[in-house]
């Protein structure tokens, strides 16, 4: 099968996985509308006779950890529903708390949104319900990004420390070592550029995650925001840090040293797959999620390897997270208790954690396996045979500090897309952009009742 | 003056017609009955209860307050919205006449041809119109594609780039093949069976008066559908002002060029569903609605008094 009848097989099937979360806009509705909601669940639950906690969640192995823990409890059972991944379980959700019914007990959410939920009390502080028995399980910064203030919303289950994915073959061929800086990247890309090669990255306008942990890393810091003061947020988009990463990237793009394609489409897949790129500035779900698309396999073994993130300052080196997501407790939930035991106890057994990390479905934030030398020395298949984790991944998770999110997640990174699109085209500068979207965010802030410093 | 008598024969007459009446009326009402419950239940309450939702204003930080019409003087205001709207305004004028040029062309053609290749034609120009909106989208989006769609190869043999109907430049027109493709021949449809309702007899007289084809078609058919087309010209100015789905599936494949403000609905849609708007979203949802209310009246308004505009 050649090339480019594969990854039109993969484009399709992620079009089809689209239209599937389409078409269960309706069930999920019809789910929900049902209140309690037991008896859907997608799973089927072992012990009849225990109480039973509502869960929604997208990993593809949830199946596997939820029938492990199932089996293994004699207090609790879970009954699982997949309503769709990312913004439409959020969007879900979102109606469900407006309606103020129709949500689960406990549900999967990325760290990021984790104050866009707080703020309307759709979740459950989970301190009082067993943390100091497992607040040793996780790191500091993995703490971090589910709390706010000193409340814990969720239990972190897998993190995102990012590193640069690149093709060996493409460096080999045109000389190239992986850049420590991101100078260097800009030079290299440079490089292989006037050697005719392909664009060494990417600067896209629709993961604005991706950016926003780019300005971190350069220094900026969105968001200043403590709960103890809910009324009042600090906005600054448009600090130097941030001014400075986009305008690097505006240039990169203006220069063609990287291409500007929408990440997630099939298109950019199969420009990942058929190497059009020479590097994936990304995160540790990123294997996973091209092997899952059917990279990294036949022809395309041995090709990948990951290298530390490009620095800004070598002698001070800051390491970002994109993406990542806990279990969090809704406010609807019949027994927070209960389901608080659920979210803790859910991906923390041995089995599912193995499960996860060998697939590469997940990468763990459980310290459990996060320290389990196995994990630790596993020779990547995706990276051919690279010790990924012990060279990379584990120390830019360790270094990592966390991050203060807004409690207007969504409207951020719309707004930032607006702006990115804007750069690529080449209508604005970096600098201008940062300020656009300062103006835009601010406001915002402002007509939703927050004072903004 | 008017005198009390007994009541004459013909008043009982009346009476009993009353009796009878009443019946009639009751068993119409009995079959409305209903279709009544449902329109009360799913579409005027609904309505009723947007318009309730979109006179007020709930913030993250201050909870819900009454604020009467400034959702909507908020709306029309509001540059996503208004570069929204302008954005469906444009749309209409070009893909409308498009889609109905198209329509009439072959609904014409196959009148004239009377072959088996006639049948097969009209089934397959008809057919994209069984396919769901959501999945011609989605093929649309990979015959578009440049690494996967057949554009490549068609332009790779001249040794050109593809155009990438995707950008934010060739989008308008990428979607415009779109709902061509997918309405002409819903409204060929309309078109070709108002066209088998003229009297044949019409055609014998023209041509015994020396008329060719073309004035035939021009003279006779044209006018004699302008009903039809006026119909068409309606479906697709409604449909076209709500434009949503096309636009929200190709977004997945081209997230910078088409934003959540793309067009009024999906404006609505992102603040009702994502950003927990839902006294905003409503409001921009009856805004829409009172543009297309006051869009197709007016067209309607102008066309019945210059009757022989077509």
């Amino acid at each position: 099968m050649n090339k480019k009848w594969l990854s039109a097989a993969a484009a399709m099937l992620a079009a089809a996985t689209a239209l599937a979360a389409c078409s269960s806009g309706g069930g999920g509705g019809a789910n929900t509308a049902s209140g309690s909601g037991a008896s859907n669940c997608t799973n089927t639950i072992p012990k009849k006779n225990l109480p039973v906690v509502t869960m929604w969640g997208w990993y593809p192995n949830m199946q596997l950890v939820v029938d492990n823990f199932n089996k293994q409890n004699g207090e609790v059972q879970v009954c699982w529903t997949n309503v769709g991944q990312g913004s439409d379980e959020y969007d879900k959700f979102q109606t469900a708390i407006s309606a103020g019914t129709g949500a689960p007990d406990v549900i999967m959410i990325e760290m990021d949104r984790i104050p866009t939920f707080q703020i309307q009390n759709a979740l459950v502080d989970i301190k009082k319900y067993g943390f100091d028995a497992v607040k040793a399980d996780y790191s500091e910064g993995a703490w971090k990004d589910v709390s706010v203030g000193d409340a814990v919303y969720g239990v972190p289950v897998d993190g995102g420390p990012m590193a640069m994915i690149y093709r060996k073959d493409i460096f080999e061929k045109y000389d190239i070592t992986p850049p420590k800086t991101w100078a260097e990247y800009e030079q290299a890309a440079q490089k292989m550029k006037d050697a005719g090669g392909p664009a060494f990255g990417d600067f896209a306008a629709n993961v604005s995650a991706l950016t926003m942990a780019l300005q971190i890393q350069k220094g900026a810091a969105p968001f200043t925001y403590d709960p103890a003061q809910q009324s009042s947020i600090g906005v600054k988009l448009n600090d130097q840090a941030s001014k400075d990463v986009l305008d690097y990237w505006g240039r990169l793009a203006r220069k063609e040293l990287v291409g500007t394609e929408d990440q997630f489409t099939p298109e950019y897949i199969s420009g990942v797959i058929n190497g059009k790129y020479a590097t994936y500035i990304s995160a540790a779900w990123a294997p996973g999620y091209l092997t899952g698309a059917g990279v990294g396999k036949g022809e395309d073994t041995g090709k990948f390897a990951v290298a530390p993130l490009p620095q800004w300052d070598p002698a001070n080196p800051v390491q970002v997270n994109w993406g990542g997501s806990a279990f969090s407790v809704t406010s609807q939930a019949k027994n927070p208790e209960l389901a608080a035991k659920v979210a803790y106890g859910l991906y923390a057994d041995k089995e599912s954690l193995t499960h996860g990390w060998t697939n590469q479905i997940i990468f763990p934030l459980n310290l459990k396996a996060l320290n389990d030398p196995e994990f630790v020395n596993l020779k990547v298949a995706f990276f051919d045979g690279q010790q990924a984790n012990k060279e990379v991944y584990v120390p830019a998770a360790n270094a990592y500090k966390g991050v203060t999110y807004s409690p207007f997640g969504q409207y951020y990174f719309d707004a930032m897309t607006k702006q990115v699109s804007a750069l690529i085209e080449g209508s604005v500068t970096g600098a201008q952009a940062a300020d656009r979207l300062q103006e835009d965010v601010a406001s915002y802030a402002k007509e939703q009742g927050f004072t903004v410093q | 003056m008017i005198e009390k008598s007994a009541p004459s024969a013909q008043d009982r007459t009346y009476k009993i017609r009353g009796k009878v009446r009443f019946r009639e009326h009751l068993m119409g009402w009995l079959f409305v009955g209903p279709f009544g419950i449902v329109f009360l239940a799913l579409l005027i309450a609904p309505l009723a209860y947007a318009l309730y939702l979109s006179l007020f204003q709930k913030r993250l930080i201050g909870g819900t307050s009454f604020v009467f019409l400034d959702n909507y003087v908020k709306a029309f205001t509001d540059p996503s919205f208004l570069s929204g709207s302008w954005f469906v305004i444009r749309f209409s004028l070009v893909s409308i006449p498009l889609q109905i040029i198209v329509a009439l062309a072959m609904a014409l053609i196959l009148d004239a041809v009377t072959s088996l290749f006639a049948r097969f034609s009209r089934l397959m120009i008809f057919l994209p119109y069984a396919i769901p909106t959501v999945i011609g989208a989605v093929m649309w989006g990979f015959l578009y594609s440049k690494s996967f769609g057949p554009l490549s190869d068609i332009f790779g043999l001249f040794g050109a780039a593809p155009p990438d109907f995707l950008s934010s430049n060739l989008i308008f027109y990428g979607l415009v093949n779109v709902v061509t493709w997918q309405w002409a021949g819903y409204y060929m449809i309309i078109l070709y069976a108002a066209l088998q309702g003229i009297d044949p007899a019409l055609y014998e007289a023209a041509r015994m008066d020396g008329a060719g084809k073309w004035q035939i078609a021009l003279r006779i058919k044209i006018p004699l559908i302008a009903p039809a087309l006026l119909l068409i010209l309606i479906f697709s100015l409604i449909g076209t002002l709500q434009f949503f789905n096309e636009p929200q599936i190709l977004r997945s494949l081209a997230a910078g060029t088409i934003g959540p403000d793309f067009t009024p609905n999906m404006y609505a849609y992102q603040q009702a569903f994502a950003l927990a708007n839902f006294n905003y979203g409503s409001a921009i949802s009856f805004a829409l609605g009172g543009i297309v209310f006051v869009g197709v009246y007016a067209f309607l308004f102008f066309t019945r008094k210059r009757r022989s505009f077509l």
